[in-house]
């Protein structure tokens, strides 16, 4: 089955796009049902009595029904609509951290983690008097089970976890992390911006406290995110941004707050971002989860092989294929990441190349800086074909030059 | 690409005479471009207004380790007044506000960066050293 049809962007650009890890293409099925949505029902939802407003309002909540089904959620008011991941983790971190870790409690946070899922925790450790603890990864680029068991302890409050790293495509045993973290006390913020487009996600079965994920890596538009929360927990946290629409009574010295999901969602909503993610659910759906993993196992498979054969490159991967989702991370050894990405840029291989936005991972790593190619299903062989060969044309135009030793 | 990556490109930025640490010096100033990880330091030795001798340490990609070496093969020896008129000339090259070869002249060597006008995303690697150098000076009155 070739998926790079539904893509138009394809027909208008002959790349070879590795980079779905920063941002996936949209599929055309998207792009039309937001269209539809501008043309045939905007109006500002909650806000007006007459039909075409009510019409936004059922599109936007019937939306919100559909994305909680998707993930499995019990209630439909335990999903949050945000502008992306980053958003839904300072919200949590605003609304639920600073009022619940105290002096001296711990909170706990992998090494991979992405900096939306560290800079907030950092500053709410700073104004609590709490502690930032890491799990850091072993040589095969995991947390393993003593390293996590260690870590998180009956002072744990809050644990923050990547489910799939956004440099070392590891697959975190999140399931695990909850179940060990509920044993102490802590609750559970799980960042599936990276796994919520290649598996599915069930926030009752992982028994997640939290889970946020970005809109655009998942085929939707950009600017629309969702933080999923457990209902009894955010009943009881104060809302991060005010404004219309998350109020009841609103008095010149006081307010009361609406009752959620609308209590977070301040303002005028992003309802064709919302009609989007639903949509790029439905297109999800239609070609089903098991086929998604299928294809791109097999092609990070074969990326995996055919990577490794080039014996001038560093790789950073697991060894354990079933723990590797499709993000690869690799250096040319003595050729700076950015003059690797510029030069296969100029033979239509899109990589991103720097340090992901996980600054701490790299520096643990001893590395400034990474390549990183990450897969999506309208990615086959051919890609991985011209990314190899690129990579043979960056060695032999430096070759000379690298400092060997 | 291939033009871009050329040879004194690819010696200064892979393996610059420029990259070390001066005995002694009188200002040094640090730059770095927190995207992309590039990070250098250039020290710089005055006799008088003149600038006797410049060396950089850090790392970085060839597009910004090459524009530090080269710089500073450029700038030694020069007063301080022509640095600055150099360093102007530079940015205003990779910018595109100038394109006068007369003026463009002035930049001797350092005129094989001309094409990085052309590559958006690489102009930040460029100016990296120019930019550095710039608030040296400013910052140390000069």
């Amino acid at each position: 089955m070739n998926y790079k049809k539904d893509f138009p962007i394809f027909e208008n650009n002959e790349i070879s796009y590795l980079d779905s890890g920063a941002t996936s293409q949209r599929p055309k099925y998207v792009l039309d049902k937001i269209q539809e949505y501008y043309n045939n029902s905007n109006a500002n939802p909650h806000r007006g009595a007459y039909s075409l407003s009510i019409e936004s309002t059922e599109v936007y909540e019937n939306a919100r029904n559909r994305i909680s089904k998707f993930i499995n959620a019990r209630y439909k008011e335990e999903i949050i609509f945000s502008k992306n991941a980053s958003e839904s983790l300072n919200l949590i971190a605003y609304s639920y951290g600073l009022d619940n870790v105290k002096k001296d409690d711990e909170i706990v946070i992998s090494i991979m983690e992405h900096h939306s899922n560290l800079v907030p925790w950092q500053y709410v450790a700073k104004k609590t008097g709490g502690k930032l603890n890491y799990m850091y990864i072993n040589d095969e680029y995991e947390l393993s089970k003593e390293e996590i068991e260690s870590k998180i302890t009956d002072k744990t409050k809050i644990v923050g976890i990547t489910h799939v790293s956004n440099v070392l495509g590891t697959i975190n045993n999140v399931k695990e992390i909850i179940k060990y973290a509920h044993k102490k006390g802590a609750i559970v913020v799980v960042d599936a911006s990276q796994s919520i487009p290649h598996m599915k996600i069930d926030v009752q079965d992982l028994d997640a406290d939290f889970l946020v994920f970005s809109g655009h890596k998942m085929f939707a538009p950009l600017g629309i995110g969702i933080l999923y929360g457990k209902k009894e927990l955010l009943n009881k946290m104060n809302p991060f941004i005010m404004g219309g629409d998350m109020i009841e009574y609103v008095y010149e010295q006081d307010t009361t707050f609406a009752p959620l999901p609308n209590k977070f969602e301040a303002g005028t909503q992003n309802v064709g971002g919302v009609v989007g993610l639903s949509a790029a659910m439905d297109y999800i759906e239609s070609i089903g989860y098991e086929n998604i993993e299928k294809i791109e196992k097999k092609l990070v498979k074969y990326a995996r092989k055919e990577l490794s054969k080039l014996d001038f490159l560093d790789i950073y991967m697991t060894p354990n294929e079933k723990n590797h989702s499709g993000v690869i991370s690799f250096n040319i050894k003595g050729v700076h990441p950015h003059d690797v990405a510029s030069i296969l840029d100029s033979v239509g291989v899109c990589v991103r190349s720097g340090n992901h936005c996980a600054q701490p991972l790299l520096r643990y790593m001893g590395l400034d800086s990474t390549c990183r190619a990450s897969f999506s299903i309208y990615n086959d062989e051919e890609d991985v074909d011209k990314l190899v060969e690129g990579l043979k044309k960056v060695y032999n135009m430096f070759e000379k030059y690298i400092k060997k030793g | 690409m291939d033009e871009m990556y050329d040879e004194i490109i690819m010696e200064h930025g892979m393996n610059s005479y420029n990259k070390k640490k001066l005995d002694k010096c009188d200002f040094c100033e640090k730059g770095h471009n927190p995207n992309c990880g590039d990070d250098i330091t250039i020290e710089l030795k005055l006799n008088g207004d003149v600038i006797e001798d410049m060396a950089f340490t850090g790392y970085g990609c060839a597009i910004s380790q090459s524009s530090t070496s080269v710089m500073i093969d450029v700038l030694k020896g020069k007063k301080i007044s022509e640095a600055k008129e150099i360093i102007k000339t530079f940015i205003d090259m990779i910018k595109r506000e100038t394109t006068d070869e007369k003026e463009l002249e002035k930049l001797e060597e350092a005129i094989a960066f001309r094409n990085v006008s052309n590559m958006p995303a690489r102009v930040k690697c460029a100016l990296l050293a120019w930019h550095t150098m710039e608030d040296l000076l400013e910052k140390n009155g000069k």
